[in-house]
């Protein structure tokens, strides 16, 4: 082919409007997180105070008040999936990080990706028909049980991760002493794993600290304080919902104003996360 | 009476340095328990789909397939058709895809070629800050914020340019599919990005090089080398950003509007499979009415699972190519 200059100044501006585009679009994805953040801050601001974490939810048209139930509800709810997913999911990576290859191992990665990608919805109605439908009553309890299922392929996947970037040799050599495996896994490689863990754990907790839609037709939500596991119980999420979809402008603030609360929550929880993460990494030297 | 007991003593700690032996020191009912708890793992979702199959018996009695087809969704007469929700959340997904997917690839091929080192991290770390956001408060956020101020411009710019087209006939209103499509487009950018990021960066430097040595300008390297080297990956992407779209909740139901017309305009409200669920399972007062929604939710899990079942063996074939590619 002859030399060709317009030719080849038509493909370097191809080249230089593409990757002028990749860049904007990453910018397209910065813009809505700033732009929900700046709303949240901002709305969610305005009606911030104290009381707002250690009162009771007002009725519309009655100022003050706040979502100390659904703090408190959150937490127990979060925490029952904690103690219901973390030991099930640690158990589990032990398996995957061990035994990648045998058929179990292939299937338990192939079943972790896909539960992560069930809806929560659908785990909402899962948690609803094994506990709910038999109890008769919405609890606390039946709440966990979904966020623990959601929860469970975070928190295993990043254990998995971290207990194989364990340093071969610190197994080994605790092999070569004459431990056993179980002790070995127990007591050198976990320890050794212990930071990534937590990330994991953190993660997880970030994620379904948020999760509104399986609390619909689990914990239901609470207008009273409670912390009995038997009785509906509120959550911040669902107390967002409510409040959004109700018809009054007071409810609406109050809306962000919870949101506010979740948001720095949940953000919070992961900025720290990753930051820990990323400093861990450097110091450790294994990236 | 002491050397008795001292060879009683003997067996039972012989039994027991036996069992010890046996039990490899505790190894085989380490193996045993986490082997457990990886089958409980895998059972989970077999008991999930079973117990959704278990509860929803009466419209399957009574529907059957009709279930799937029927556009009829009347509490009152006890009629009960999906087809409107099915409709709606395949007409809202495959929108935000068609919005997202560009986008998303825009920002992986950003994060894994060209951004300077030191602002990858920062910038994947914020991409990725947007998939932590909680669901519940981008419908907040849509509803009060980026409808009024985005969404129904543009809705009525394309009323009034477009709308001669079924996409964009009929009335302007603020929640609408278009506005649905536009969140789920924005949350499931994380994931596409991530993913398609991710199988970017696995394709060998090589590739890469040979490319540029035959003269070709950094875009021609990424649209004719990377994207076709890596395609099935960001295939699974996609699929994976699908089944994040089809199962989304929260979000969804407080922008679409929640209406049961069966129209293809982009600009009407509708109803998809998951905010059906979401809105009317609270309300729902007797059991064929319950069980139509458990049904619709067991639809909504076994779509979910082909998806990602498909989308995961996907992604698996470009991390596993890359290996062979080295050992050359």
């Amino acid at each position: 082919m002859m030399w060709n200059p317009a030719h080849y100044q038509r493909r370097k501006l191809v080249n230089a409007v593409m990757l002028a585009l990749c860049g904007l679009a990453t910018l397209f994805a910065v813009a809505p997180l700033l732009w929900i953040l700046v709303y949240v801050f901002q709305e969610g601001g305005r009606h911030l105070s104290l009381q707002f974490f250690t009162e009771l939810p007002t009725p519309v048209g009655v100022p003050g008040g706040g979502v100390v139930n659904a703090i408190v509800g959150s937490a127990i709810v979060v925490g029952i999936a904690c103690a219901l997913s973390i030991p099930l999911a640690l158990v589990a990576a032990m398996y995957a990080a061990e035994h990648p290859n045998t058929p179990l191992g292939v299937t338990l990665r192939f079943a972790t990706d896909v539960l992560s990608g069930v809806p929560s919805i659908v785990i909402g109605i899962f948690a609803y028909t094994i506990i709910v439908l038999p109890q008769k009553q919405f609890s606390a309890f039946s709440g966990g049980v979904a966020l623990a299922i959601i929860m469970l392929p975070i928190v295993l996947r990043t254990t998995e991760e971290m207990i194989k970037l364990v340093p071969r040799h610190l197994r080994e050599g605790s092999l070569a002493l004459g431990a056993s495996e179980w002790k070995t896994m127990l007591q050198v490689t976990l320890p050794a794993a212990i930071n990534g863990v937590v990330t994991g754990i953190m993660l997880g907790v970030a994620r379904v600290a948020g999760e509104a839609a399986p609390m619909i037709f689990t914990a239901f939500g609470n207008p009273f304080f409670s912390t009995d596991v038997n009785q509906p119980i509120a959550t911040l999420p669902h107390m967002i919902f409510v409040y959004a979809i109700s018809p009054y402008k007071d409810w609406h603030a109050k809306a962000w104003t919870t949101a506010l609360v979740l948001v720095t929550l949940v953000l919070g929880l992961n900025i720290v996360t990753r930051l820990i993460t990323a400093w861990q990494l450097k110091r450790m030297g294994w990236r | 009476m002491f050397a008795v007991s001292q060879a009683k003593q003997r067996a039972s700690q012989s039994r027991w340095q036996t069992l010890k032996r046996h039990l490899q020191h505790g190894d085989v009912l380490f193996r045993v328990l986490t082997a457990l708890g990886a089958l409980t793992v895998f059972m989970l979702i077999v008991i999930i789909g079973y117990e959704l199959w278990l509860n929803s018996p009466l419209p399957r009695e009574k529907f059957g397939w009709r279930f799937l087809v029927e556009s009829e969704w009347n509490p009152v007469t006890q009629e009960f058709g999906a087809f409107p929700f099915i409709f709606g959340t395949l007409q809202t997904s495959v929108m935000a895809l068609i919005f997202a997917v560009p986008v998303s690839l825009g920002i992986a091929i950003f994060l894994a070629e060209l951004a300077p080192a030191w602002l990858r991290q920062p910038l994947g770390f914020i991409v990725e800050l947007l998939a932590a956001v909680p669901s519940v408060v981008y419908g907040l956020w849509g509803l009060f914020v980026f409808i009024p101020a985005f969404v129904r411009p543009i809705a009525e710019l394309l009323h009034t340019t477009l709308g001669f087209l079924p996409l964009f006939t009929g009335p302007v209103y603020g929640p609408s599919r278009l506005s649905a499509s536009l969140i789920l487009a924005i949350m499931i950018l994380p994931t596409i990005s991530a993913v398609s990021r991710d199988v970017l960066l696995a394709i060998p430097a090589s590739q890469r090089e040979a490319a540029l040595a035959l003269g070709a300008t950094r875009w021609e390297m990424i649209w004719r080398v990377l994207l076709p080297y890596g395609l099935s990956g960001i295939l699974g992407a996609v699929i994976l950003g699908l089944g994040r779209a089809l199962g989304e909740t929260m979000a969804v139901t407080m922008v679409i509007g929640n209406n049961l017309a069966l129209t293809a305009s982009l600009l009407h409200p509708g109803y998809t499979m998951a905010s059906i669920i979401a809105n009317e399972f609270a309300e729902a007062t007797y059991e064929l009415y319950i069980q139509s929604l458990i049904q619709i939710a067991l639809v909504l899990f076994v779509v979910t699972l082909v998806l990602n079942s498909i989308a995961r063996v996907l992604v698996w074939r470009v991390a596993r190519r890359v290996p062979t590619e080295v050992r050359i």
